[in-house]
């Protein structure tokens, strides 16, 4: 039945090209034209069926139509109760009058009680002695005769008033209705063929997609959900500043060494013994395995020295040394202990030490000094590892995060250099305006807390650390005079809680971390 | 970093100017402070709200080595100094009028060795304190303490008011029993016995009992008439107690070492010197040491020595005149003048005040901040270099991406995590010669460095229950195990781990995730009783069977079935590495042999199966699991030498 109704509208629109009043359409299998809400119903589905492939557009007229109630039906059957009453009771005059027990009797109680009001104010009956008589000899059923009118228009010419006041004596009950006036649509065809959802291997094998209609896509829905894999938002962030690290030609330094020794952690950077760093309060230490072997004996004496008594040009701290401070063994605070180590072997061949020559070794744009090889070679170093204190948590610090450190080694760098390298390494983190605070920490003279310019706090904020490594820790490992290194380091958590717009540092690293939030964490592009 | 509080008001009266909050934030920045707060807003709040308001306070973070900042008459010398409105000044030592016979003197017991051995005193003549002066004085004290004195430990101090005792002083170590005298703020005696339990629960001096409470003698400061001055670095005495009426004071300063020693007695005398009717000036005490010699103390006496100005240049990037090197320094306190001799050398004379400064470097940035480090020309180092990742980070990214590409979610847990984490909760025993134990943490989440992924990636399962099923994870990152062949006894070995959740266990899950790691990785799945193959891995169901290790030996593989795992449904992982290079016909030939002996070459480098009922219990899981769990370490791959870094 759909499939014809559609198929009559089409041939309909084919030839009249507009149909003005689908109520005048007479349904496939029925005999009369659709005037009834029903009918008017089944059209709309048809309509819409054939507007989803815009064959067609329609637009939509409201009406307000009525029907009867089973007591309005009855009065079209059988007339208005005053009827019945006037047509139960004989003429005057011409037998004896029914009292109103009578009448009841005859027609019921119900009609004989509105009846016998409606027919009195119509003039229609009157009384005699105690009974009811006819006092005209035909009538008019006006309230059938409206009825009748409103069973086959739905409405009445009468008008409102009327109306209002049968739907106060339920004899009629009003429904909203519809109807159509249907034009062609872009697609028109007086083809009903169902339209396609999609693409199929079968339509390609047939080549039916020459001919298929297809079903309009609904391109503001959102597309089918992607369960794909997803790599974690701080570890994304960790290779683009690893990126920005190997496009300036930096060296990855092995960091493998979650355990350090007080040595390596602090001694052989020049960090006092009594320094408050080492204290239980800020530094994991370990209780098994407790301490370290010795390091390189000559170096050990020469790190122990400088700070007992100095060198070098230094004073030193002047401070009693413990070799037993020196041999604990930490979870390491820093990744410049690494660098540290990774200095200490940069500079074996000045120390003199045996180095197995490797002739693979990139030619390392190796400088000298006066055409004598003292055995330097500049390295650019850089690293991105965990590292660990022993902090109380809160939003913003965790006891173990993942430092950012890079290294310069060569002769006669200047500290412009490592300002003027900082401006440019930070401009390649997205970061354009920084300045430099003088501070203090301790294995590095000058020593540069660097602050960038939070566009959206609208203030300076500390960004990282930078210096050049005191004389005191490059000396004693065996470097010449004139080289001077650079270092700097900032936290991977800070600038990825930035980019990510993270407040609490446990949604970001961690097992409290939701796998649906890295799974919906944008890639990152400095 | 410490942070001074300061009077705003009164610094500004000292600066000679009334700066905006941005402007001396910036003055501040330049010359290596941090403005930490104004509470001016915060004030006028109160005052509005009709509430009890301090003054206005600026709180200042000073370098961690520049105790001469420590308080408002420090911040305000350095930055006007700074700002070039003073000269630096001279801490001058004055005799009393008859000359060194009539210094005061204290004589140091040798018994005091046994406790706090060093001691050393100075005095301030005619100073007059004002309530925010004296306030600032004791706060500096307490500065100190905390700072370079270790909470005490390394150094303490007291101050007296001379007038109330009767030189000569005597530096002893008594018993504490047969110490008695009333403590500053009480008002009857104790012994020192008594004073440790008296003080034991005391918020403030509490935590430093510990410092002498089980010496046998305690260190105690006493006049001619055997008046208590201080029992330190615990308690000075009620009697001598310094007041706003105070015009003479006795400093004393005992330590451990030496140079701390000597560093504080002249930060606190150089300091409030300036409240003395001729500022900076200090009264000498002369001190009889344990030794029988004596010494005069305070050593105000500037540290001679020099530095150049083309070192300056070299290191900074500039090309200053000598001259200019010199006001630069000048304007940070270091009085100096150009050599005689040599017209790049500075003669320097490094004040008592400035003991941060160890070498011709610390000089040099000196110049530098006077010069504007944000003032430096933008230069960039020609350093020539080549770039060069780290091999197993390499590898670690492939087998990284390559399950993310598989579908799988990275996460990353912490690396620390508690014993039952590592050991019980996953029914493993701890044989003590694995992991590595942390002695001091703050809470028990933190115990061990793990030796395994698996307890990282269990928790992140149970925390993530929402999550839709499958829940399928991975980690590449570093465990760590004891090795006491190295000199940090312990090594880190990247792992790669992986689990899956869901209704089922789905132990072919993660068994495709080693084979696909394994295929990207070029390593030929093997069978697991072909001896033949050169090169591969294969896995073998986990039971107790006997392995042949090398030549003659036997062993019992460790891989009985893990009890982490499901009986029945685990198996171990190994790898063949592939030969090296036969040289000769003699090794090529103990080859064959092997081959033919069956030797096992194979190293086990991980292993895979359901996880146990009892360890999804343990971590609360409620659905069943599979992991996934090798070590990286073998499958590196030689990368090209820039320098040599292995161990």
């Amino acid at each position: 039945m759909a499939e014809s109704l559609q198929q009559l509208i089409l041939d309909t629109l084919d030839a009249q090209s507009t149909i003005q009043d689908t109520r005048l359409l007479t349904i496939p299998g029925q005999s009369v034209p659709a005037a009834s809400h029903e009918d008017q119903i089944t059209i709309l589905g048809a309509l819409n069926s054939l507007l989803s492939r815009e064959m067609i557009i329609y637009e939509t007229h409201e009406t307000s139509s009525h029907a009867l109630t089973p007591e309005g039906s009855q009065i079209v059957a059988e007339g208005s109760h005053e009827s019945r009453v006037w047509a139960a009771l004989p003429a005057k005059g011409e037998g004896s009058p029914l009292t109103p027990m009578q009448l009841k009797k005859q027609v019921g109680d119900e009609t004989a009680k509105v009846g016998q009001g409606r027919a009195f104010k119509n003039g229609w009956i009157g009384k005699e002695g105690d009974g009811l008589v006819k006092l005209v000899a035909t009538i008019q059923d006006t309230t059938q005769n409206d009825l009748k009118e409103i069973v086959s228009t739905g409405t009445l010419k009468a008008g409102e008033k009327i109306l209002a006041d049968l739907r106060k004596r339920k004899l009629i009950t009003q429904r909203k209705g519809q109807w159509f006036t249907v034009r062609k649509g872009s697609n028109f065809s007086t083809s009903t063929a169902k339209p396609e959802t999609d693409l199929t291997v079968d339509m390609l094998t047939s080549g039916a997609w020459k001919t298929s209609t297809f079903k309009k896509y609904n391109f503001d829905a959102e597309g089918a959900s992607i369960d794909g894999g997803a790599l974690h938002p701080l570890l994304k962030v960790r290779e683009e500043i690893r990126n920005i690290f190997l496009e300036m030609g930096f060296a990855e330094m092995p960091t493998s060494s979650f355990v350090e020794s007080g040595f390596w952690c602090f001694d052989a950077l020049f960090v006092p013994q009594q320094h408050p760093a080492r204290d239980l309060q800020d530094t994991f230490y370990l209780s098994d395995p407790k301490e370290a072997l010795p390091p390189e004996p000559e170096y050990y004496k020469r790190v122990s020295t400088v700070h007992e008594h100095g060198g070098f040009g230094s004073t030193g701290y002047r401070a009693p040394w413990q070799h037993e401070e020196s041999s604990k063994l930490l979870l390491r605070t820093h990744t410049t202990a690494s660098s540290a180590h990774m200095l200490y072997k940069l500079a074996a061949k000045c120390r003199g030490d045996k180095v197995e020559s490797d002739e693979a070794e990139f030619a390392h744009g190796s400088s000298t000094v006066d055409g004598t090889d003292d055995g330097f070679k500049p390295a650019k170093l850089f690293s991105i590892d965990r590292v660990f204190r022993n902090e109380t948590m809160d939003a913003t610090h965790l006891a173990e995060f993942h430092q950012v450190e890079g290294v310069v080694a060569d002769r006669n760098l200047t500290l412009a250099d490592l300002i003027g390298f900082m401006r440019v390494f930070f401009k390649k983190m997205g970061i354009e305006k920084v300045r430099f605070k003088p501070a203090y920490n301790p294995y590095t003279e000058p020593s540069l807390e660097i602050f960038a310019f939070h566009p959206m706090l609208d203030r300076w904020v500390e960004v990282g650390n930078s210096g050049m490594f005191r004389p005191e820790m490059l000396e004693p490992m065996g470097f010449p005079k004139d080289v001077r290194v650079h270092g700097w380091g900032l936290s991977l958590e800070r600038p990825t809680m930035i980019r990510y717009g993270i407040n609490n540092i446990r949604t970001l690293v961690g097992h409290k971390v939701s796998i649906e939030g890295i799974e919906n964490s944008p890639a990152v592009m400095f | 970093m410490p942070t001074v509080s300061v009077d705003k008001a009164d610094l500004w009266e000292r600066l000679g100017k009334e700066y905006t909050t941005e402007e001396f934030d910036h003055l501040c920045f330049e010359y290596g402070l941090e403005l930490d707060e104004d509470t001016t807003a915060e004030v006028e709040a109160a005052i509005k709200a009709g509430l009890p308001a301090e003054r206005p306070q600026l709180k200042i973070e000073v370098p961690a080595n520049r105790y001469d900042l420590l308080c408002i008459e420090g911040i305000a010398r350095a930055l006007r100094i700074f700002l070039q409105k003073v000269e630096p000044p001279r801490y001058k030592c004055i005799y009393p009028p008859g000359g060194e016979s009539e210094l005061l003197t204290i004589t140091c017991d040798p018994e005091v060795k046994k406790v706090r051995p060093l001691f050393a005193c100075a005095i301030l003549r005619n100073v007059t304190f004002t309530p925010r002066s004296y306030a600032s004085f004791i706060d500096l004290q307490d500065k100190l303490h905390q700072n370079i004195g270790r909470r005490r430990q390394l150094v303490s101090i007291g101050t007296h008011d001379l007038d109330t005792l009767k030189p000569p002083f005597r530096y002893l170590a008594k018993p504490p029993q047969d110490i008695k005298f009333i403590p500053l703020n009480k008002d009857q005696a104790y012994t020192a016995e008594e004073l440790m339990a008296v003080y034991e629960p005391d918020k403030h001096l509490g935590k430093y009992l510990h410092i002498i409470r089980d010496s046998p003698v305690y260190p105690i400061i006493y006049d001619s008439v055997d008046q208590v001055l201080s029992m330190p670095p615990i308690i000075n005495s009620e009697h001598s107690k310094i007041t706003l009426n105070t015009r003479n004071i006795f400093i004393d300063v005992t330590a451990t070492d030496q140079t701390k020693l000597d560093i504080v007695v002249n930060i606190v005398a150089t300091m409030f010197s300036e409240y003395c009717d001729v500022p900076y000036t200090i009264e000498p005490v002369k001190v009889v040491l344990t030794d029988g010699s004596t010494r005069i103390s305070p050593d105000l006496s500037e540290r001679h020595t020099t530095a150049r100005a083309s070192y300056v240049n070299a290191c900074t990037g500039l090309s200053l005149k000598t001259p200019e090197v010199s006001s630069l320094l000048q304007r940070m306190s270091l009085h100096n003048t150009i050599s005689p001799s040599n017209p790049d050398e500075l003669l320097i004379e490094i004040p008592c005040t400035r003991p941060d400064i160890f070498h011709e470097c610390d000089i040099m940035e000196d110049a530098a901040i006077a010069y504007g480090f944000n003032n430096l020309p933008h230069t960039f180092p020609a350093t020539s270099t080549v770039a060069q990742p780290l091999a197993i980070s390499k590898l670690s990214d492939i087998v990284r991406l390559e399950w993310a590409l598989a579908g799988w979610v990275e996460v990353l847990p912490l690396i620390l995590c508690s014993h039952e984490e590592n050991f019980e909760f996953l029914n493993h025993a701890d044989d003590g010669k694995t992991a590595v134990k942390i002695a001091n943490p703050k809470t028990l989440e933190f115990q061990v460095v793990r030796t395994t992924l698996l307890p990282g990636l269990l928790k992140t399962i149970r925390e993530n229950r929402s999550h839709p099923l499958p829940i399928k994870i991975f980690e590449t990152s570093d465990v760590v195990f004891k090795d006491t062949s190295r000199e940090r006894q312990a090594r880190n070995e990247r792992h790669a781990a992986a689990v899956w959740c869901n209704k089922t266990a789905g132990f072919e899950i993660v068994h495709g995730m080693l084979n696909r790691a394994m295929k990207m990785l070029e390593i030929p799945l093997i069978g697991n009783t072909d001896h033949k193959a050169e090169t591969g891995y294969y896995i073998k169901e986990s039971s107790g069977e006997l392995c042949l290790n090398g030549l003659y030996q036997l062993w019992v593989s460790s891989s009985v079935t893990d009890p982490v795992y499901f009986p029945g449904r685990a198996a171990t992982i190994y790898y063949r590495p592939a030969p090296a290079k036969a040289s000769n016909k003699l090794s090529a030939l103990s080859q064959d042999i092997k081959t033919v002996l069956h030797v096992n070459h194979d190293v086990e480098i991980g292993s895979l199966g359901i996880l146990h009922p009892a360890v999804l219990a343990n971590f609360e899981i409620g659905y069943p699991c599979s992991a996934l769990e090798f070590t990286l370490e073998p499958f590196k791959k030689k990368m090209q030498k820039i320098w040599t870094n292995d161990e």
